[in-house]
């Protein structure tokens, strides 16, 4: 099969068939890293933009290792110290990034739908880095890379989502993912934090932890953000934690082969105790190291579809 | 497929055996020889030639696998659009005498982006390069082939097609007309 697409804007819209693509291209991407030169010519006199609208080191980071890697050109382009901050707006200050000879830009912003927005307007491909709360592609992916590769099969894993599903872009692009490779999704949170008729994407919603936890391949625990406590999603950190929070205990009722995983960053003691996190069945770690080359599959696969059309 | 067929299973046998000899005797013995394939058919190629040096010399030399696909010089402008694979060299290349192997020697150009693949995983002693088909005339770049099954001349638009038992369920060398 071949990938047609120019663009990676979300997990909702790609099919089981590229998903996979992706994840086998990410295997062979991953290889790379794993030599003495880690470096191929694949992107040489490609141009890459970061252009990263709200702040992020690891998947900012993960990005431009990534584009290193393949031996593109990188620009990083960071908003407080640009034209941004004089009222240029996003569509104009990615037709300037263009006309500077970008062809591809990787896009982080607060607004949902602003990749869209680009990939529309401009003739760049565009790779979606997070946007609002809608889809977080790159970080599905090197989920769905990671339990694949432990797991070896998706296809009936049951998967356990944990915490703030309303506003989590994270959670989104995974269930679409988890979903389309036939995984049974479990999600789990405060009922305030429960987005309304979310069964409708082919879910199943738990409100009690150790209930929805039983049996589970896969659990993944969501960042809490802290400033919700304000908007009153739930009265205060300590009670979210003991309900919500895992802990050694409540990971036993998992499948004893059970993998844990979290996007970072961590906030110890309250989505997950310290000693889950650095527990043998914790994958934190590994995700971060498949970002590489699932973000140097993305790359490769938009640049070399985007100069045959 | 229809064509004219240039090599039959007994002479493709006949031909790994002899240059399986050759490579002993440029390289004077198996000790420091590493065999590469290249992807697709190079690799069953590979794996022949250095089963016939384990029974010529009672020494199997380590086996690699090359994809060349991210370090091909046609990016972007290809119609046929070859899916990234994974390339596998389990052993240090440093300081070894490297037998890249393919099927056919063309252009040229493949043979160029699997060298610089190579020497992305270290330093070599050398690196010859083993063909079954040598596609003369056609050459892009400075590159010639050390160990030829069969040298050929061919019109451009004749395609010379390598089958492998391994893949194709038979051996056989076809040159069709395109």
């Amino acid at each position: 099969m071949r990938f047609q697409r120019k663009h990676i804007l979300g997990l909702g819209e790609l099919s089981a068939e590229e998903i996979k693509l992706i994840l086998d291209t990410a295997e062979s991407m991953k290889e790379v890293s794993e030599r003495d030169v880690k470096k191929v010519p694949a992107l040489k006199g490609v141009t890459v933009v970061n252009l990263f609208f709200e702040p992020s080191t690891r998947t900012r980071s993960s990005f431009e290792i990534a584009e290193k890697r393949l031996s593109a050109d990188v620009l990083n382009f960071t908003p407080a110290q640009s034209s941004v901050v004089k009222g240029e707006t996003l569509l104009d200050t990615a037709r300037n990034l263009e006309a500077m000879g970008a062809s591809v830009i990787v896009i982080r912003h607060s607004m949902s739908g602003a990749p869209w927005l680009l990939a529309r307007e401009l003739s760049a491909s565009i790779i979606n880095a997070g946007d609002g709360s809608h889809e977080h592609p790159s970080q599905a992916l090197l989920d769905l890379f990671t339990v694949r590769e432990i797991k070896k099969e998706i296809r009936g894993l049951k998967v356990l989502i944990v915490g703030d599903i309303a506003h989590s872009r994270v959670a989104r692009s995974n269930i679409w993912g988890f979903v389309k490779l036939g995984a049974e999704v479990r999600l789990v949170g405060p009922p305030t934090m429960i987005p309304r008729d979310i069964e409708k994407l082919d879910v199943s919603v738990f409100y009690n932890l150790e209930e929805a936890i039983r049996d589970v391949d896969v659990v993944m625990m969501l960042r809490i953000q802290k400033e919700r406590q304000e908007s009153g999603l739930f009265p205060s950190l300590r009670e979210y934690s003991k309900f919500y929070g895992l802990t050694r205990d409540k990971l036993k009722l998992a499948k004893d082969d059970v993998i844990v995983m979290h996007p970072g960053p961590i906030n110890r003691g309250i989505e997950l105790s310290s000693e889950v996190a650095d527990d043998v069945h914790s994958v934190i770690l590994d995700q971060v190291a498949n970002g590489i080359a699932v973000r140097m599959a993305m790359l490769y696969l938009v640049a070399s579809a985007g100069g045959t059309e | 497929m229809s064509g004219k067929v240039i090599m039959d299973s007994e002479a493709i046998a006949r031909t790994i055996a002899r240059i399986a000899s050759e490579i002993l005797e440029r390289n004077k013995g198996a000790g420091d020889l590493g065999i590469i394939g290249i992807r697709t058919r190079g690799v069953y190629l590979a794996r022949r030639i250095a089963d016939k040096i384990e029974e010529l010399e009672g020494i199997k030399p380590p086996i690699g696998i090359l994809d060349i696909t991210l370090y091909r010089d046609d990016f972007r402008r290809r119609s046929d659009w070859p899916k990234v694979q994974k390339t596998e060299i389990p052993f240090q290349v440093e300081d070894r005498n490297i037998i890249l192997v393919d099927d056919v020697v063309y252009t040229g150009r493949t043979t160029r982006a699997a060298i610089e693949a190579i020497m992305d995983y270290g330093r070599p002693s050398s690196i010859q390069l083993a063909v079954l088909v040598d596609r003369g005339g056609y050459r892009e770049l400075p590159i010639q082939p050390d160990y030829v099954g069969i040298r050929i001349m061919t019109l451009r638009t004749q395609k010379v097609n390598v089958l492998l038992k391994e893949i194709d369920g038979k051996d056989e060398v076809i040159i069709t007309e395109g």
